[in-house]
């Protein structure tokens, strides 16, 4: 307990370090300042806010875009495995399908039950909006790319997270319908009983980095896989997949969608939307998975950093090469997210849906213990580490190298699946 | 089906060995299919070749009847076992009027069942079972195809010439994808009860302007 307890202080001692030179505020101010205002005038205050709401407007506006094109890409994405083919008329491969049912969907008529409570039936949809845009405040995109670096970066994430069970709720229970009710119930559980794994796996990183701010955490690992954090340690490793599926079932995602289990339950708390209001639960279910990729992405997965330049000679960069590696970082960090996004689409379509019973063993029997342990371990094996620094390049060397032979297993098992049927690889046809 | 509350050390550590186990096993499988070509048609236009072509040879699509080598013999009206094919002859005096000809020749093909009955003792191949097959039509009454489309002109009986085993026909399926064409037009009026003004088809309803 001891070591915990030091490695705790020792990284509470650093949090109050950390700061980011680069924030919104700060560029604005800086812009302003060249022009000869001073941070104390009025024109200074006004700018700031005007900056401030159009940061919020692309940043709603990324989120709704993102969580539209993962409908089209987890649409194609399942259809091929289940060797169907998937929307694929509405412009190239079908790509504006997302567009189209946008629209479909506005143009809906927006019902109301009777005896539905209205006026929390209609602010439910608005609850869970602003619980999934919230998020997108301390998600960073890239080197310089984030609405404000949060000195309390993961603890945030996680709170405002967790808002989206309160539209849940209202919705489910507004509905006047016994399916929205049990959906609702059900989501709520689940997302209480897996903050907790999800919590002490994110304790992890935060352990390794000694900050809660997520560019911090990003900054504390480095560009090579063996400088990511998921290779850090087994405990590290552990909490990287237990972090992942707690983030699958408190998104209600496949395997664990029990709230919307169309079999039991219609479709959830959803069941009596229809229109724009349907549309926002659809946005946030699908935007949620842009926001627990790119988390894990940015604690476990080395975030923005390029392998070969670290973050202190990426800052001191100017002019057009800090422009071209800052695009070349976005792109790094996008395609990492995208993997998890796609891993995230891949396992809905390969498990079933769990029990409730189940689900409650996992969390608390499975997860809650090992995420525990795991945090202890790691407290432990940095205390160890500053002893034997050696023995920490051995460890992350060994993982990685487990990692990457996982990998190539796994691909070679997947090649001769597809071979021990007699067919082939094909990943053009029939489009 | 209920577990035991309590789990060794060992059987918890099969259970998460299991699971790592199968979701190797069920996620290389589901990839596997992911890099497959997946084996649905995009019928009809996303085709190597156009449907026409890959039907077998005999294939039974719409029926069409070729009338001017038809002999209104009405051997397929009475051969269909569910009255699908309506032929009305008049008869004329020969001089002015043919003897024999047909104000009406309907085939019903919301109705017909593609059996082949009627084909069979045509005397001359007058009818024939095409190979279309594709249509929609804006209403029920629309699927009728009739050979002779305006009563008052009725068609002439055909006249075998002595002998002969072969008889001149129009390429298949030319005439019946000309009344296909026609399924498109909106239904007619429903018929109209005493005292009320006609209500339009459902076909007219859709088109409507709110
Ligand atoms: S195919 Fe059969 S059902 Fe159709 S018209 Fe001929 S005999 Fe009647
Ligand atoms: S289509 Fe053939 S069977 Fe039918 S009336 Fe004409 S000649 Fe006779």
């Amino acid at each position: 307990m001891s070591a915990a307890a030091t490695a705790i202080s020792l990284s509470l001692s650093t949090i109050a370090k950390t700061s980011n030179p680069r924030s919104p505020e700060q560029l604005v101010d800086g812009l302003l300042r060249a022009r000869g205002i001073e941070a104390s005038s009025p024109l200074s205050t006004l700018a700031m806010v005007a900056a401030l709401l159009a940061i919020a407007f692309i940043v709603v506006n990324c989120a709704a875009i993102a969580a539209g094109i993962f409908s089209w890409l987890e649409r194609r994405i399942a259809a091929r495995m289940q060797s169907r083919v998937g929307p694929n008329r509405v412009g190239p491969a079908g790509f504006f399908q997302w567009i189209a049912d946008a629209v479909k969907l506005l143009l809906k008529e927006d019902l109301i039950p009777e005896g539905a409570n209205v006026h929390l039936f209609r602010a439910a949809p608005y609850f869970m909006m602003v619980g999934f845009a919230c998020t997108f405040v301390a998600l960073p995109f890239s080197h310089a790319l984030i609405a404000a670096d949060l000195g309390v970066g993961v603890f945030y994430l996680l709170a405002v997270t967790a808002f989206v069970v309160v539209g849940v709720l209202a919705s489910g229970w507004s509905s006047n319908s016994k399916w929205s009710l049990f959906g609702s119930i059900r989501s709520a559980a689940q997302i209480v009983s897996y903050e907790i794994p999800a919590g002490m796996a994110l304790l992890v990183p935060v352990l390794l980095a000694g900050t809660l701010s997520t560019q911090g955490i990003i900054r504390a690992q480095g560009g090579w896989p063996w400088q990511w954090f998921v290779f850090h340690d087994p405990a590290a490793l552990a909490a990287f997949f237990i972090y992942f599926i707690s983030a699958l079932a408190e998104g209600n995602r496949a395997p664990f969608d029990l709230p919307e289990a169309e079999s039991e339950l219609v479709a959830g708390y959803n069941t009596e939307y229809s229109g724009m209001r349907f549309s926002y639960f659809f946005l946030v279910e699908w935007g949620n998975m842009w926001v627990m990729s790119a988390l894990a992405t940015s604690v476990f997965l080395g975030g923005w950093q390029l392998p070969g330049l670290d973050a202190a000679r990426f800052d001191a960069l100017t002019g057009g090469a800090a422009i071209g590696l800052e695009i070349v970082s976005l792109a790094l960090f996008a395609l990492k997210t995208m993997s998890l996004v796609f891993v995230i689409m891949w396992l809905r379509w390969t498990l079933p849906r769990l029990r409730v019973d189940q689900l409650m063993s996992l969390c608390w029997k499975y997860l809650v213990p090992v995420s525990f342990a795991g945090a202890l371990f790691v407290a432990g094996w940095m205390l160890v580490v500053r002893a034997a620094p050696v023995l920490d390049l051995l460890m992350r060397g060994a993982l990685t190298a487990l990692g990457a032979l996982v990998v190539t297993l796994f691909v070679r098992r997947t090649l001769s699946n597809v071979r021990d049927v007699g067919d082939r690889l094909d990943v053009r046809g029939n489009w | 089906m209920s577990e035991p509350t309590q789990k060794s050390l060992g059987g918890w550590a099969r259970d998460v060995s299991e699971s790592a186990r199968s979701l190797w096993e069920g996620m290389s499988v589901t990839l596997s299919y992911m890099f497959k070509k997946p084996i649905t048609t995009q019928y009809p236009d996303r085709m190597p070749l156009p449907v026409v072509h890959t039907l077998p040879t005999r294939y039974r699509g719409f029926l069409e009847v070729d009338m001017d080598t038809c002999t209104a013999c009405q051997a397929c009206e009475r051969a269909c076992p569910i009255d699908v094919i309506n032929i009305d002859l008049i008869r004329g005096d020969g001089v002015t009027t043919p003897k024999t000809a047909m104000e009406r020749f309907d085939i019903d093909i919301g109705k017909c069942m593609f059996c082949g009955l009627c084909v069979e003792p045509c005397p001359t191949g007058s009818i024939q079972h095409t190979r279309e097959f594709e249509g929609a039509a804006m209403a029920f009454d629309n699927l009728t195809l009739r050979f002779v489309p305006d009563p008052a002109k009725p068609y002439p009986a055909y006249k075998p010439p002595k002998g002969a085993d072969a008889y001149p026909r129009k390429p298949l399926g030319e005439i019946v994808r000309k009344l296909i064409r026609e399924w498109d037009a909106p239904a007619p009026a429903f018929p109209q009860r005493d005292g009320q003004t006609p209500r339009p088809g459902p076909a007219e309803v859709s088109h409507v302007p709110r």
